[in-house]
């Protein structure tokens, strides 16, 4: 854990496309139910979901409100566990939240009571210590820490701010200023997963264009695995390797219209990154967020299962039940 | 724009100042006119005493005392009666400093019952029970129990306000957003790391500011329960002067207690905004 910090640029390209054993699907939903109770039974929310996320892929997940977007990330998070059906992460189940994952709220991710660098470096020195260490302050603990400050600089400048901003807290920061601080301190714990809800639906639309370059800066970077859950299609397809959207509107195999959302549009995005800013304006961009209008956010538009358009290589078919890279589902 | 009942007014500074000082000025004034009356009507009158009356009330309870003419020793009754305000002022501040640091134990328990479901099973029902008991009520059980030293009346004060710093402490830490929680998983932090290092630290000037605002009700119990019974302290001797009237003493005391708690109300405010230089503008 010293000065080493990311492993260098990776190509893309190459991900996604070929015959991949078990082991290399970092998240796993098989048959993922998620009800809440309410009076006279449960609300389904998620749908008798599956998922197989490869490591690497950059996922934006996208969907009507209420659709339970943020649902599915709490649910690979472990914050949540599903009614039924399995959620794992590289292998696990996950009960309760862990290092594993990292995680950037759209609000709270920071902790308004340290200054910018201790949020950073929060994580490394609780993983380190304990709370007895902490109390006693004992001489190896305050020369890790200070290790582990500088080390939040190297990561404060890794998202673009100045290291004067070190020492502030995160109420003097701006919206999008708090948001790059919430990154560094989750990619410092380099976490197998990057989870991040709605993470700019908060900014205004320049500090939002810029964060979204940062991140796909970072995922070029660090060859990360993110999660990205957001409202906005044009957010999802251009920061997405793979985008999911999710609905609510679909017919089951009676045809009626359904309870609880599936994945009912699983998009491989063309192309490779970095993406040119005019990729906004591609006729695949245009002709795609179309189709995902029409698909899944139109509630008078009912899909019938049979025409889920599942074009990733590793989606799975909510009719046939497989994917095309494993024969094991 | 100017006049008394603007909305937009904004008084300038010597306004401000003025206007701020003039009732006391007012309250000054006519005790005096009263006083003045009253004492010219009766020179022996003890219900008004003059400001130098009173000045030579607070002397014979600070200021050192004169042994009797012809003797060189303060008599025995002296020796006891000699600085009697700051003999008070000690009796009656141990009780309020050992029952203020006793509603910090009551924050540590709240911020536990609020951040684990198991400590707040286990005592939030029972504390909500205690908090709608009234204190006073309990006096006299009280005093059965804890006889008439110091812990009688500590016990008075933690009656009354110990459950009611509990459930604010809890209502605070539960009211800590879950994604700060989940966070601090994220981040490998423990249980108890989660309840030390994220929750209660960013709740921490909030439950000072509440014991801060619950340093008056410390004193009102104090003070009941000197009344009842005590040796020495501010309220016990506001109470048994009152058998001689003697206001020249009274009204210095109640001045005095009111200085007292406007200076610990000050000290606690500083040393939360010193302390927590984040907290105010979150």
């Amino acid at each position: 854990m010293g000065g080493q910090l990311m492993s260098g640029a990776q190509d893309m390209t190459h991900r996604g496309t070929g015959n991949t054993g078990d082991r290399s699907y970092l998240v796993r939903l098989k048959e993922a139910v998620k009800e809440y109770p309410i009076r006279g039974g449960g609300k389904r929310i998620l749908n008798e979901v599956n998922l197989d996320v490869q490591e690497g892929e950059f996922v934006t997940v996208v969907g009507p409100t209420g659709c339970g977007k943020s649902t599915l990330l709490r649910l690979v998070l472990g914050m949540e566990h599903p009614t039924s059906g399995t959620v794992k992460v590289a292998g696990d189940h996950q009960f309760g939240a862990s290092r594993d994952c990292g995680i950037v709220w759209q609000k709270y991710s920071l902790l308004p009571h340290l200054t910018v660098a201790e949020n950073i470096a929060f994580g490394l020195e609780l993983e380190e210590f304990n709370l007895w260490q902490w109390l006693v302050k004992t001489l190896h603990y305050r020369r890790r820490r200070r290790e582990f400050l500088d080390l939040a600089l190297e990561y404060l400048e890794k998202v673009n701010l100045k290291p004067g901003d070190a020492h502030k807290y995160p109420h003097q920061l701006s919206g999008g200023m708090q948001q790059r601080v919430a990154i560094a301190q989750a990619l410092i714990m380099k976490p197998k997963i990057l989870l991040m809800d709605e993470p700019f639906s908060a900014l205004d639309i320049g500090t939002r264009k810029e964060m979204q370059q940062l991140t796909l800066d970072v995922w070029r970077e660090t060859g990360m695995t993110i999660f990205f859950v957001t409202h906005s299609l044009d957010e999802a397809l251009f920061l997405g390797s793979r985008v999911l959207v999710l609905s609510q509107y679909y017919t089951d195999r009676l045809g009626k219209r359904a309870r609880g959302a599936k994945v009912v549009k699983d998009i491989r995005v063309q192309g490779v990154h970095p993406r040119p800013d005019d990729f906004r304006f591609s006729e695949w961009f245009t002709t795609t967020k179309a189709a995902i209008w029409k698909e899944g956010l139109d509630e008078d538009h009912l899909q019938p299962l049979d025409d889920f358009d599942m074009n990733h290589p590793d989606a799975i078919h909510p009719l046939n039940g497989s994917n095309r890279g494993t024969s094991d589902v | 724009m100017n006049h008394p009942f603007a909305i937009d007014a904004r008084p300038g500074r010597h306004t401000y100042l003025f206007l701020s000082s003039l009732l006391f000025l007012l309250l000054v004034v006519a005790y005096n006119v009263g006083s003045h009356i009253r004492l010219q009507d009766n020179p022996r009158d003890k219900i008004m005493p003059s400001l130098g009356q009173m000045a030579d009330g607070i002397k014979r309870v600070a200021l050192p005392m004169q042994p009797p003419e012809g003797k060189d020793e303060l008599t025995p009754k002296q020796q006891k009666d000699q600085y009697r305000l700051w003999k008070d002022t000690w009796a009656t501040g141990k009780r309020f400093l050992i029952s203020v640091a006793l509603l910090f134990v009551a924050a540590l328990l709240g911020v536990n019952m609020g951040v684990f479901p198991y400590v707040d099973a286990f005592f939030n029902r029972f504390m909500t029970f205690l908090n709608s008991l009234v204190a006073m009520s309990l006096l006299a059980i009280i005093m059965v129990i804890f006889g008439t030293g110091d812990t009688s009346k500590v016990m008075l004060v933690q009656f009354g306000i110990f459950p009611f710093i509990v459930l604010d402490a809890y209502l605070r830490a539960r009211s800590v957003p879950r994604e700060q929680i989940v966070k601090g998983q994220t981040l490998a932090a423990s249980n108890f790391e989660i309840a030390y290092r994220i929750v209660m630290p960013q709740i921490m000037p909030r439950i000072l500011d509440s014991i801060r605002l619950s340093l008056k009700s410390v004193m009102v119990y104090l003070i009941a329960a000197e009344a009842i019974a005590a040796k020495a302290g501010l309220g016990y001797r506001t109470f048994v002067l009152q058998r001689y009237i003697a206001m020249d003493i009274i009204i210095p005391y109640v001045i005095w207690i009111a200085l007292l708690m406007f200076l610990a109300d000050h000290a606690f405010k500083l040393f939360i905004r010193r302390t927590y230089p984040w907290a105010g503008s979150s």
